[in-house]
């Protein structure tokens, strides 16, 4: 097992009840790659990623980080081994200002015996947010502002610079700009260039051609709860990639799947 | 770095940026109640030109009416103690009904472990034990009260969180059980004559004393400790809260279980203060402790509100029925106008709630 792979996942298998939501899917990918996942609703992909985050329990199939096999409880097992995600419902506490959103459930505290009531580093905290937020290049006018008063694009913003300030070794994205206007998609792309500069592997979960091709190294396709395409974007394109997402095609290597 | 349509100023951290905070609007809501009865004492025409909460009498060492606002406090000091559990309830958008029955049964079970053996050289007439649990140190009967308490607290989050009840029912049936435990526990018959130590506990002004510090307290778990940080996240946002990886089922059952520990001290201030005890004991004050809640700004669904407010909010309360007898109200009236208030208090939370988001 080459020491370059980020993430692996073999035979990675989800049902609900009767619902063949995700089967066999083995995925791979390396160091520094920004890997882009596509279909069509209901193809799998948020059930992969919530297999891979934690979030849900897998039926059955084997995820390895870095080499290592990890089963993780919940999400914040993911967090801890250092998978961040800025999901598609925003994971947002709207009466919570910017730090307290970042640093929810893993905050920084003082007199930990105290345990519970254990006491906030409110001070270390927002440090730390203000250097996440710089480092990602997120502008947002007032740090001490609730989620509840920012537009969509801030939240979103919010959302991803949480993954960032915590260096983090594996970045999921489910559809960030989903419901984000023109100039707010614009700088959630951006912030994205500036992981891929950085080196930081992501994994961007997107129905948005254009920005996949703008974004991403590798393309791959969901269909009907399978993996149907393995793509390089050098040697793919827009139809080329439609074609896979409608069933018109299917990968070499996957043909018998779907 | 790419200029985008927001953020032009760049990355500020601006104190004076901060909203105007809720709890002054309720302060100004009972300066505004106060004003209001003073006019009424001056307008009315069998009030004599009294004063509300001035001296009345041209004392030069006083400005105030000491004895009306000691009475004030005093009598929203107990429910006030429960108005800061319930307060932390609500902000995890849940609610609990049965504090008030559990102020009944907690008086009655702490009662009966803090008797006095001899009521003026005589065996006590409403002894419930024997004498192995007579002149106990004090120390146990509200040891055994906070664990009765936490123990039902601990019940309810349990249904709430894991077995997921709505709040509303698991509650509901609590407010029954608590009720029908009160009444068991002595057969209906009431506890009385408590040692020395216990009557000391809800004397004179300690049920203020309790309620004060215990505010101080709970204002800063709610506002600088983790314990609090995760209570607004969950009522603000559940799922966010478990993507998080918060723990929000044990968070909820340890919620609960602070909530009726604080009604549990309010029934033990209870009996101490009354120097019994009786099944029938608290009725309405899980209304009166919500009332306190919602006037104070603490929003029902969830995520909103401090601790502060609460404090205030059961000022208001206690200001509205202090007033309401000084300009000789009806009771009956005084019930009605007090659930108007109540309403009002929702009907405007909900307003503000519309006009923020």
């Amino acid at each position: 097992m080459s020491d370059d792979i980020v993430l692996r996942t073999e035979n990675l298998t989800k049902h609900y009840g009767g619902v063949h939501a995700l089967m066999g899917a083995n995925f791979e990918m390396r160091q520094g790659e920004h890997v882009a996942i596509m279909g069509d609703n209901g193809a799998g992909k948020s059930t992969f990623v919530r297999q891979i985050t934690g979030v849900e329990q897998r039926t059955s199939g084997k995820v390895s980080l870095y080499g290592e096999e990890v089963n993780f409880g919940g999400p914040l097992e993911a967090r801890e081994a250092g998978i961040e995600t800025v999901f598609q419902t925003l994971a947002l506490a709207d009466d919570l200002d910017v730090s307290d959103n970042l640093f929810l459930g893993r905050e920084m505290t003082k007199f930990d015996w105290l345990g519970p009531f254990r006491f906030l580093d409110y001070k270390g905290m927002r440090k730390a947010t203000m250097e996440g937020l710089v480092k990602t290049g997120v502008k947002i006018p007032n740090i001490r502002n609730t989620i509840r008063n920012m537009s969509g694009g801030q939240r979103q913003c919010v959302a991803i610079a949480r993954t960032a300030t915590f260096a983090s070794r594996l970045t999921i994205m489910d559809e960030p700009t989903a419901a984000l206007g023109v100039q707010e998609t614009a700088q959630v792309e951006n912030i994205i260039r500036t992981l891929k500069d950085q080196g930081e592997p992501l994994i961007l979960v997107s129905h948005n051609m254009r920005q996949v091709f703008d974004l991403v190294d590798r393309i791959i396709v969901f269909r009907r709860g399978r993996i149907v395409a393995n793509l390089n974007k050098e040697d793919t394109d827009g139809q080329d990639v439609v074609a896979y997402i409608t069933g018109a095609k299917t990968g070499e290597e996957f043909a018998g799947a779907a | 770095m790419p200029d985008t349509s927001h953020g032009i100023g760049g990355l500020t951290f601006d104190k004076a940026k901060r909203s105007w905070p809720n709890e002054l609007n309720i302060l100004l809501a009972l300066v505004i109640i106060i004003v209001v009865f003073e006019v009424l004492g001056q307008v009315l025409p069998y009030m004599n030109d009294q004063s509300f909460l001035f001296d009345s009498r041209d004392r030069f060492d006083s400005i105030f009416n000491e004895a009306r606002l000691q009475i004030i406090i005093l009598q929203v000091a107990i429910i006030g103690i429960i108005a800061l559990g319930v307060t932390q309830v609500i902000i995890t958008a849940g609610i609990d009904l049965s504090s008030g029955p559990l102020v009944a049964a907690t008086a009655m079970i702490a009662m009966s472990f803090g008797q006095t053996e001899l009521v003026n050289g005589f065996p006590n007439p409403k002894a419930l034990f024997g004498t192995w649990a007579m002149d106990l140190p004090v120390v146990l009967p509200v040891v055994i009260g906070l664990a009765f308490g936490a123990i039902i607290g601990a019940i309810n989050g349990t249904f709430i969180a894991f077995l997921r009840i709505p709040p509303f029912i698991a509650t509901l049936g609590m407010f029954l059980i608590c009720r029908g435990i009160a009444l068991w526990w002595s057969g209906g018959n009431p506890i009385s004559f408590p040692t020395e130590s216990f009557k000391y506990i809800g004397s004179g002004m300690m049920p203020v004393v309790w309620f004060l510090s215990l505010a101080v307290i709970f204002h800063v778990i709610m506002r600088y400790t983790v314990y609090g940080k995760h209570t607004y996240a969950i009522g603000s946002n559940e799922e966010a809260a478990r993507m998080s990886g918060i723990n929000v089922k044990r968070h909820k059952v340890m919620v609960y279980t602070v909530a009726s520990s604080l009604a549990a001290f309010a029934g033990v201030v209870l009996a101490a203060k009354s120097e019994t005890a009786q099944a029938g004991m608290g009725e309405f004050y899980e209304l009166f402790a919500i009332a306190m809640a919602v006037i104070g700004g603490i929003s029902l669904q969830g995520g909103r509100g401090s601790i502060i407010g609460t404090v205030l909010g059961a000022m208001v309360l206690g200001v509205i029925r202090s007033g309401f007898t000084y300009i000789k109200l009806d009771g009956s009236y005084q019930l009605m106008a007090m659930g108007s208030i109540i309403i009002a208090a929702i009907i405007l939370d909900q307003y503000r709630q519309r006009n923020k988001a």
